[in-house]
């Protein structure tokens, strides 16, 4: 799909209907809505550091519409609308943003992880949970994220050597942004693609436009159905239109016509205009869709604003039974009045 | 049985492997090569390659996709060829299997057992002697265990298959073939948590683990002096209420071990006797450890490591005091 919303035709994967287009349109238009609302709760003082994604749903909707249920998902910190698709509760995705341990808890029968700060450290974890999967027989693949900047840490290519070796059925997405915070692209290697990286590695590996939502909706669903046979590297060319997070102010780094260049192809605007062309949507949907989808954020975030921590969570977390050292910090806190 | 620590080890690993599907071992040469010390010896043939998975050479991909399998349900057991290399492999340790269960308040779980060889004393290279159990032990959510025998070795780690946490165990490569003693074949569990009075005694009290409870028995044999030794064994979360009961009964204490003496597990110990037995005491507290230096190479190790004569005239100072 171009930055107007047109396809060809012979491209679109079998799978993908109008109501199909619709619901990712319609996921696509609450990530976004989300996105602004803890922004603006940081702004506020009433979330903590936010990673906003902007500009990259189309990574996150396409992926996750790809994948199936028992396909096992583990981010970094940036797939909020991965999150969302796949049913995590919007109350406890705001709660994580706000801080609060209790908001990375994970539901049952989710299949995935809690954020993972330090980037790539967390695909050797997709490397292992593949492992598993490929171990008992498990007909799952795992879904994979890193950032163009991850994409120079060493765990990065120690999971994908991993996963060749092994055959594993693991998909690692590059979300490439352009920016590691200040840095661009050009300074994390001097190769031409990230994807290439995976030819080391001897793994499978595509790079696609990572703001159409069907060119990475198609890319992980044909690497799926190739991850019993191996690994998948899929780079997805986007940008990230906001700051790396709150405490990021892009002024410093980059022009606006940079940005503007991007606004352009807008993953989310062509998705629209492509569906509006087919008279599947139009603005009174929108309209209604918002004031929806509004409603649902407010209460998830009046849900996670009555939430209130309880500092004993700290310590009866930590290992699967309470050591008596432990013990004894907890209740002198306690006792003293520390929490009060 | 009669073993030696090695043997105890491997066996132990064994009943692992045959009593759980979800126990596998990974790391660099441990499949058909049966590790670099021949811990897992024969392994491999018994359980299969995919069971006991010789890896690329990479710690921190092994402890990572080892942590991955344990999010899976798995229970790894993966193996760094020496602690020196286990630096590597300290992200992954502290930033993720010390915190997923607290991060994920407990709905997200690392059972796994990180083994490698630790301690000098066996002439090897740089990187090859680290003695690195306050590192780990400083962070909160990893387990440390260090034993000194292979009856100990067997069953605590056993034991520490059994939980559900990660647990860091320290295998004294000086002890791996030092001694045997007699183990049972079944298996046993020993209490991770939980220090061992190894000797019972009134004039003072010698608090160690790992490759010094040797040296420290054989000085209080030939020294025919009344000590009680309590070998920690499990380094975090410490053994707090065992090392005070002895404390307060001898009012004096001497804390032994090998790594480097300062910001050690004695500065620990000393400080929780300090604040919990300090009126009960008859003297200062004492450490008798390595030298605040990294390891240095085989030549000067000697110089190093605290051997008996240290350890006897640190005895005879502290009953002087």
């Amino acid at each position: 799909m171009d930055e107007n919303g047109n396809i060809d035709a012979s491209l679109l994967p079998g799978d993908v209907d109008d109501a199909k287009m619709v619901s990712m349109y319609k996921y696509m238009l609450l990530t976004r809505a989300l996105d602004a609302k803890i922004l603006s709760l940081q702004r506020q003082g009433r979330a903590a550091t936010y990673a906003p994604s902007l500009g990259e749903e189309a990574v996150h909707i396409g992926a996750a519409f790809a994948m199936r249920k028992q396909d096992f998902f583990v981010p970094n910190f940036r797939q909020h609308g991965m999150y969302i698709v796949r049913g995590f509760p919007l109350d406890r995705f705001v709660l994580y943003w706000k801080g609060v341990e209790e908001g990375d808890a994970i539901p049952k029968g989710f299949n995935g992880l809690s954020v993972s700060v330090p980037v790539s450290t967390q695909i050797p974890h997709g490397a292992g949970i593949a492992y598993a999967f490929k171990y008992r027989k498990q007909d799952a693949a795992v879904l994979t994220f890193v950032g163009d900047g991850g994409t120079s840490e060493g765990d990065f290519y120690e999971a994908l050597n991993f996963a060749g070796v092994f055959k594993l059925p693991l998909i690692t997405i590059i979300e490439n942004n352009q920016w590691a915070i200040s840095q661009p692209r050009s300074r994390q290697t001097a190769a031409k693609t990230l994807a290439q990286k995976g030819i080391a590695a001897g793994i499978s590996c595509v790079q696609v436009d990572g703001n159409d939502m069907l060119a990475v909706y198609k890319a992980v669903r044909d690497a799926i159905a190739n991850a019993k046979n191996g690994p998948t590297l899929i780079e997805a060319v986007t940008y990230r239109l906001s700051m790396h997070t709150t405490s990021d102010d892009p002024t410093k780094y980059r022009t606006d016509a940079d940005v503007a260049a991007w606004q352009k192809k807008d993953p989310v605007a062509r998705v629209k205009a492509y569906l509006a062309g087919k008279k599947q949507w139009d603005d009174a949907m929108e309209q209604k869709t918002a004031e929806e989808q509004q409603k649902q954020i407010d209460d998830a975030v009046a849900k996670a604003e009555a939430f209130k921590p309880d500092p004993r969570s700290m310590f009866e977390n930590v290992y699967s039974f309470m050591p008596e050292v432990l013990k004894q910090e907890e209740d002198a806190a306690e006792s003293a009045n520390f929490w009060r | 049985m009669q073993m030696n620590m090695v043997s105890a080890i491997n066996n132990a690993l064994d009943i692992a492997l045959r009593e759980s599907n979800d126990v596998v071992l990974l790391g660099e040469d441990v499949g058909k090569d049966g590790g670099v010390f021949r811990v897992t010896e024969g392994l491999q043939a018994k359980y299969g390659e995919d069971r006991v998975i010789d890896t690329p050479l990479a710690e921190s991909g092994i402890t990572g996709t080892a942590i991955g399998m344990a999010l899976a349900g798995l229970h790894p057991i993966p193996e760094i060829q020496f602690a020196g290399f286990m630096y590597l492999a300290f992200d992954q340790l502290v930033s993720h299997a010390a915190r997923f269960r607290s991060r994920t308040r407990g709905t997200l779980t690392v059972p796994m057992v990180v083994r490698t060889p630790v301690g000098g004393g066996v002439r090897a290279l740089e990187h090859h002697s680290e003695n690195p159990e306050v590192l780990y032990s400083h962070i909160g959510g990893l387990i440390v265990v260090e034993p000194s025998g292979p009856y100990d070795a067997k069953g605590l780690l056993l034991r520490a298959v059994h939980m559900q946490d990660p647990v860091v165990f320290l295998e004294p490569t000086r002890i791996y073939r030092l001694f045997r003693e007699e183990v049972p074949d079944d298996a046993y569990e020993v209490e991770i948590g939980k220090a061992n009075v190894l000797r019972s005694g009134s004039a003072l009290s010698i608090i160690t683990y790992g490759t010094m409870v040797q040296p420290v028995k054989n000085v209080v044999e030939k020294k025919r002096v009344d000590a009680e030794i309590v070998d920690i064994r499990t380094i975090n979360p410490l053994d707090e209420a065992t090392v005070l009961a002895s404390v307060k009964k001898t009012g004096r204490a001497m804390i032994v071990y090998e790594a480097p003496l300062s910001f050690g597990a004695g500065a620990e110990v000393a400080a929780r006797i300090a604040e919990k037995a300090l009126y009960e005491l008859q003297a200062p507290v004492m450490r008798v450890a390595g030298p605040s230096l990294p390891y240095p190479f085989p030549a000067y190790e000697n110089f190093a490591t605290p051997n008996e004569k240290r350890i006897g005239d640190a005895i005879d100072k502290l009953l002087s005091a």
